[in-house]
């Protein structure tokens, strides 16, 4: 086992660890000032300053409605995360509650919910979102519901493959015969063994999740006006591409940013917590 | 070297001519695809559209400047009493199935329309003929219930078409008329082909043998076909922040006109709390019409304060009766017992006037504590639940029919408002045979509507058209839904 020291001094000479970190970390920063504080008002409405050029007043310039465009992002990244957050919540709690299920049972109800994951996995994960969303109705809590749904047997999948794993170690077999049961196992056993696996899972869903909203939020059915979002950002851009390009170029920015710095920090955990890795270094 | 430059100059002055001669198709592009192409089931504006004076003719047609004109009919008298209108028809219109056109397939026409179980939108105009009468098989006589000034006007439309009685159930798919043009075939989600009527006793002066209705919904996809040479026509852009660059380019023509269409911010006017005058004089307070027109529509529009159009020659401007003033509506919402506003629905159809103008209008009223929810819907949904139903609190849209002050008496009618007054207004003004009295009565009218702050009145819905440079003959404004397609030609 590596010491916590040991851990810090790996991480700080990973570069995909600390540019991810960095990015992330920046991300949820800029989230949380923004629930406080931004530059302007990022919903309020004037005209007389519609499309004017980034200058001292508008860092990033306004859009068609006069909005501030820095003020946007920065409530548009509060969306993003709450998503994110929500949507990957969702999908990991159901998710590796089926799948350690499935792992503690075997037979019939692994088939049973294996084959569910299957049978969802046969529909590419953004159509079915777009399918529930229009069901349910655009919005951001739809949005989430659906990207969340969406989540659970990419979560299910994971926790029962790693989890099998576990199930066949000696450790396990010593519990059993100490007379614990499934549940404790898994809770006490299995589960603190594949936290790591999780947890590089999870951030890499979260960067999905947050694409998949933008996107939601591109086709005008994830966030609703007035509530910034970076997807409807770009969408309204769109018509303006030859009237003022950065509108779409910043929410574009911004989105490309927070994806590469989850997915950076997903690689960069999975090196960390990876013991083959941190043995050959 | 110079003879291989000459031969490519040979060549590409070949296609040029060649071209020239040859260039007798068009492609329009149009935003929406319109479901049926049977304007006496559906009164979406693209059939009247498509149909109006290029398929189907009516007894007389409205021009570019919305001038009453012979069109089916060659000419008409109105007795003293004004009920008894006495057309002279033409006798060399074929239908498109070959068979001739008679009086009798005007009076086929029109009490289908007239019938009980008429599907015709414009069921009513019908409802006030008593009798149409065919003396001979080039003449029709309608006999009025009461005086109706505006017969004429309606009659423009295609909703009062001459249709051949034997095809009349597959209008929707295959229109039959006697226009200019037929019906050619239709790619659903593409497009909608018309061809030349070689019969039609103008086909020579018709220039254009195929014209092609293709329906691009998002604007971008619109532009991009312009540029590329998909599209020939776009004769109503729906993103205003487009024409710029189209004005810079040689190629294109940008042309500004008006329409018919009024875009009115329509409130349920019997649900609470908008069967509150009040309340919707607040609303009418809080709404800032040059910012909704910058912001929306990029500078293009003119404001209206009533539900009648500016290009009209009894408009009266009523814009200045609810001036910007959130004390004074914030005072009328808190006397209407609403002293922290309250939370209302918007449901913006997909147009991008309607959803751009949605989102400036729910910051405006937001200023005066009305917390809008913007619920963006799709055409379908809007026709249904929101025109149909009624479902609904707030609403934007365009309504492009000449004269729709009239919608104000119909019973039931979405936006619900309900004034004895008015109708009876409208009554009078139907009876006005003097243009001066009926042209006083129509201001009347727009200012009743105004006072009662029936809806929220905003702007009128500029035409804004790019064509391609050499095509002449388009209708720069849109008097009706119309837009002719015989007159159209290519100058090189």
């Amino acid at each position: 086992m590596t010491t916590s020291g040991g851990w810090l001094a790996r991480a700080l000479r990973s570069g995909n660890f600390l540019i991810g970190a960095a990015l992330s970390g920046t991300l949820a920063l800029t989230a949380l000032v923004s629930l406080f504080w931004t530059p302007k008002s990022a919903t309020a409405i004037s005209i007389p300053h519609r499309l004017t050029q980034p200058s001292g007043e508008f860092p990033l310039g306004t859009d068609h409605f006069g909005r501030d465009v820095l003020s946007m992002l920065m409530v548009g990244a509060q969306n993003s995360i709450l998503v994110g957050v929500v949507a990957v919540g969702i999908g990991a709690t159901l998710g590796i509650a089926l799948g350690a299920l499935a792992s503690a049972r075997r037979g019939w109800v692994e088939e049973v919910v294996m084959r569910l994951t299957d049978f969802s996995f046969a529909f590419p994960a953004i159509l079915s979102a777009i399918m529930l969303t229009a069901i349910l109705g655009p919005g951001t809590v739809n949005s989430i519901i659906a990207i969340g749904i969406f989540n659970i047997p990419l979560f299910a999948r994971v926790t029962r493959g790693s989890a099998n794993a576990i199930w066949a170690r000696e450790f396990i077999l010593a519990a059993r015969a100490a007379g614990k049961g499934a549940f404790r196992i898994t809770l006490e056993h299995v589960l603190p063994n594949i936290a790591s696996v999780l947890i590089v899972q999870a951030t890499i869903q979260f960067a999905l999740a947050i694409l998949a909203e933008a996107g939601l939020s591109y086709l005008g059915l994830g966030t609703q006006p007035p509530q910034p979002s970076w997807g409807r950002m770009l969408n309204e851009a769109q018509t303006m591409m030859f009237l003022a390009p950065r509108l779409a170029v910043f929410p574009g920015i911004a989105i490309a940013l927070a994806v590469l710095g989850l997915n950076l920090l997903g690689d960069g955990l999975r090196d960390l917590f990876d013991p083959k890795l941190a043995r050959k270094r | 070297m110079r003879a291989k430059l000459s031969i490519i100059a040979a060549l590409t002055l070949l296609a040029g001519v060649g071209a020239a001669q040859t260039r007798d198709t068009l492609v329009i592009g149009f935003q929406q695809e319109p479901t049926g192409l049977d304007p006496t089931l559906d009164s979406t504006a693209a059939i009247e559209t498509i149909v109006a004076q290029n398929i189907v003719e009516t007894l007389v047609q409205m021009d570019e400047r919305g001038q009453v004109k012979p069109a089916l009919a060659t000419g008409w008298t109105i007795t003293a009493d004004g009920l008894t209108y006495a057309f002279k028809i033409r006798d060399n219109r074929k239908f498109h199935n070959g068979r001739k056109l008679d009086s009798s397939d005007v009076k086929f026409s029109f009490e289908r329309a007239m019938a009980p179980d008429s599907t015709n939108p414009n069921k009513r105009i019908f409802a006030n003929i008593a009798t149409v009468a065919t003396p001979s098989p080039t003449e029709v006589v309608l006999t009025l219930k009461t005086p109706d000034s505006l017969l004429l006007f309606n009659l423009t439309n295609a909703k009062a078409g001459v249709w051949a009685k034997e095809t009349v159930e597959t209008n929707k798919v295959t229109p039959v008329g006697s226009g200019p043009y037929k019906f050619g075939r239709r790619v659903t989600g593409d497009r909608i082909v018309l061809v030349r009527n070689d019969d039609h006793p103008d086909a020579k002066s018709v220039r254009l043998r195929e014209v092609s209705y293709k329906f691009i919904q998002d604007p971008n996809a619109s532009v991009a076909a312009l540029l590329s040479g998909d599209l020939d026509a776009f004769p109503n852009m729906p993103a205003p922040e487009m024409l710029k660059q189209f004005e810079r380019n040689a190629q294109f023509k940008v042309a500004v006109g008006t329409t018919e269409g009024e875009v009115i911010l329509a409130i349920h006017n019997g649900k609470a709390p908008f069967n509150d005058v009040r309340v919707r004089r607040a609303i009418a307070h809080a709404i800032d019409r040059k910012a909704l027109i910058e912001g929306a529509m990029f500078g293009y529009g003119t404001p209206i304060g009533s539900h009648f159009p500016p290009h009209n020659p009894n408009y009266v401007d009523l814009t200045g009766m609810y001036p910007l003033d959130l004390a004074k509506a914030k005072a009328l919402l808190a006397e209407a017992g609403h002293p922290n506003g309250f939370e209302a629905s918007l449901k913006l159809p997909p147009f991008p006037y309607a959803r751009r103008s949605g989102e400036v209008i729910a910051s405006q009223l937001g200023a005066i504590g009305i917390k809008i929810k913007i619920e963006p819907v799709e055409w379908a949904q809007w026709i249904g639940p929101v025109f149909r139903e009624s479902q609904f609190d707030l609403t934007i849209v365009a309504h492009v029919q000449p004269y729709d002050l009239d919608n104000y008496t119909k019973q039931p009618y979405y936006y619900n408002y309900n004034s004895p007054d008015f109708t009876k207004l409208w009554g009078e003004i139907l009876q006005a045979t003097d243009p001066a009295k009926q042209g006083e009565l129509f201001k009347r009218a727009q200012r009743k509507v105004a006072e009662d702050a029936v809806n929220g009145f905003l702007f009128q819905l500029p035409q804004l058209g790019v064509y391609r440079a050499g095509l002449e003959g388009y209708w720069l404004s849109s008097p009706g839904a119309a837009a002719p397609l015989a007159q159209l030609r290519w100058t090189r």
